[in-house]
């Protein structure tokens, strides 16, 4: 089934997390008939806004640029001004669901609402599914981290109180539990002061 | 302190800040022990773009925050953005930024007559003889830089071009970089100048990508820049803790402004969670200190900068009303008289009054001022005697009378500003 190119929206995501943007625009090609132009460089913005025409940008909150690209669409859009997505006035909760996400959006001509609102919708949730495995991410790491930390903290109890293994994590647990930490924490601390009295390692 | 105060009814605030040295009295604030003083504990969040700020404290993430003056006017108005009802209890001081060209530019100033520490009359007419030279030789305009479309700096900007006969929207071409970036752009050639808050420009000078050609206090003495701003409904349901807020950023804004503390305070600002930037740069902007030129000689401006002095953190509501007719004057909001009374109404005096009620602050008794209407030191009357503050007309001449704004608008339109 050939489709009219005209019929499709131009939706131009500019973000410098390859990642987040590839994640963006995977999910907009399958929900429907757009095309996606990525771009992560912003210098020339006003050139490069203007070859691309798109009709709705979807752009990090924290993007330092987003001033600047507020100005271009103000300056560069003779009569019709354009309107940013998420403050339409009936529309705080959606606004605050995107700052939540760190998504702006801002539609560039008169597009109507019904097919903006769809892909601003996938963006929120595109953002958040990144922010979800970027935590995931983290917390494996941070947990791998642990595991070493805790392993060493063992090993030098084991050693200097001549216990076992079983003995040295029972020992690192009592402590954690009365001082109200976490084990991780008091395993680092065991391993740092460690290090200070060992003095072949300064 | 004898005055029985209300506690605030929320003791821990949130309050945005963009890398500025005009954010040192909500740093002050937190840091040496005034806000805590009031029973309150700030949580600063450093934001990089304005728009960052405005949409933050739009849906509540940030209670309140370190704001351009207009930023609140337009939330008011709905100018370019949601309509967002704003209050700005106080100013957070005032001057504070200046314009830079880039070297080359500077070059080509000088070639054009400009002299080293000109002035903003010079350095204007120099402009504007260059930009003839660029256009009749077919080279694009200058690309000026501000921070913001209801900045204090655009519309600064703008004044100083059009009162040197320089179109701001034919002759040059404005564009907006967040303050920490201006100086990258200015070094690699991407903009011929910009117009941000220190120590962006002392940064720029240090660096040798461009020198200062006019400072806001030569522009316009006593000008504001920025002020704390907050939802309004955000306000009214807080109405104790804005007063302890007042009360701890003005204490803060006094220490600030002591030359006693300035060394202190440099050091403060420089810190990498702070505005992260040279203290040298600090202490150069706090005395005002800039340089004349690729000579390399510098001069010092009066009251660059100021937290505390001349009622420095008072929200003048003929303030208001010149950033309304400058919004008027470059087409961002069609004029009205219930526009310009919201824009009036968004700056609040009763507010600031009433937070230091009690106190030995000298509190302007008038809501508003002439601005301009003399050349002499001006005699205010205030709660504790009287409040002298310097002369504060316009470079240009041109007084602005906040009952008379139709009058001003008027000659605008005419081409002509009234004397």
């Amino acid at each position: 089934m050939s489709r009219d190119p005209e019929a499709r929206l131009r939706v131009l995501v500019i973000d410098e997390e390859p990642i987040r943007a590839s994640i963006l625009e995977e999910g907009l090609l399958t929900g429907g008939d757009v095309v996606v132009t990525r771009i992560s460089e912003m210098h020339d913005l006003l050139a490069r806004v203007a070859a691309i025409d798109p009709q709705v940008i979807l752009i990090a909150l924290e993007n330092p640029s987003r001033d600047t690209l507020e100005q271009l669409l103000q300056v560069s859009r003779d009569g019709t001004r354009p309107v940013c997505l998420f403050v339409d006035q009936t529309d705080g909760a959606q606004m605050q669901a995107a700052i939540d996400a760190g998504v702006s959006a801002y539609v560039v001509d008169g597009l109507k609402k019904e097919r903006v609102r769809p892909i601003a919708e996938m963006a929120i949730h595109r953002f958040n599914a990144f922010a979800r495995l970027r935590r995931e991410l983290e917390d494996a790491r941070s947990q791998l981290a642990d595991r070493k930390v805790i392993e060493r903290a063992k090993g030098l109890l084991m050693r200097s109180r001549r216990i076992d293994e079983e003995a040295a994590y029972r020992l690192l647990q009592r402590t954690a539990m009365k001082q109200n930490k976490r084990l991780a924490e008091i395993a680092q601390s065991l391993v740092t002061a460690a290090a200070l009295l060992d003095e072949t390692d300064p | 302190m004898t005055v029985h105060r209300p506690p605030p009814e929320q003791a821990h605030l949130r309050i945005g800040f963009i890398p500025l040295l005009d954010s040192a009295v909500l740093i002050v604030a937190r840091e040496c022990g005034f806000a805590e003083r009031e029973g309150l504990s700030l949580d600063l969040v450093r934001e990089i773009s304005w728009a960052n700020i405005r949409d933050r404290a739009i849906v509540g993430h940030l209670d309140a925050a370190h704001m351009l003056a207009g930023l609140p006017i337009a939330s008011t108005l709905g100018i370019q953005h949601l309509r967002v009802p704003m209050v700005a209890p106080m100013a957070l001081g005032i001057g504070g930024n200046a314009i830079t060209v880039s070297t080359p530019l500077y070059e080509a100033m000088a070639a054009a007559g400009l002299r080293a520490a000109g002035g903003p009359h010079a350095s204007g007419a120099a402009l504007a003889r260059v930009v003839r030279q660029w256009a009749a030789a077919g080279r694009p305009p200058p690309i000026l830089a501000m921070v913001y479309p209801v900045s204090s700096h655009n519309y600064e900007l703008r004044y100083w071009l059009a009162a040197s006969g320089v179109d701001p929207d034919r002759d040059v071409q404005l564009v907006v970089i967040p303050p920490p970036l201006m100086v990258d752009a200015l070094e690699t050639g991407r903009i011929d100048g910009f117009c941000v808050g220190e120590p962006w420009n002392s940064l720029a000078e240090s660096a040798g990508a461009g020198h200062v050609v006019a400072t806001k206090a030569e522009l316009w003495p006593l000008s504001p820049d920025k002020v704390l701003g907050m939802r309004t409904d955000w306000a009214e349901r807080n109405p104790n803790t804005v007063a302890a807020l007042v009360r701890a950023l003005y204490a803060a804004a006094g220490w600030a402004d002591d030359p006693a503390n300035h060394e202190a305070l440099a050091e403060l600002l420089a810190r990498p969670e702070h505005v992260d930037a040279p203290a040298a740069c600090f202490r150069r902007a706090l005395a005002g200190r800039f340089g004349t030129g690729p000579e390399g000689g510098t001069h010092t401006i009066a009251d660059f900068i100021g937290f505390h002095r001349y009622a420095a953190t008072f929200p003048w509501q003929c303030h208001a009303l010149w950033l309304y007719a400058q919004m008027v004057r470059w087409g961002q909001i069609a004029h009205s008289a219930a526009a310009a009374a919201l824009a009036r109404a968004t700056f609040r005096p009763d507010l600031y009054r009433a937070a230091l009620a009690g106190g030995d602050a000298a509190i302007p008794l008038a809501d508003s001022r002439i601005i301009g209407g003399t050349t002499e030191p001006m005699a205010v009357a205030a709660t504790t005697g009287t409040l002298v503050l310097p002369p504060d007309r316009p470079f240009d001449g041109t007084v602005f009378d906040p009952d008379r704004l139709d009058a001003y608008l008027a000659a605008l339109d005419a081409g002509a500003l009234p004397a």
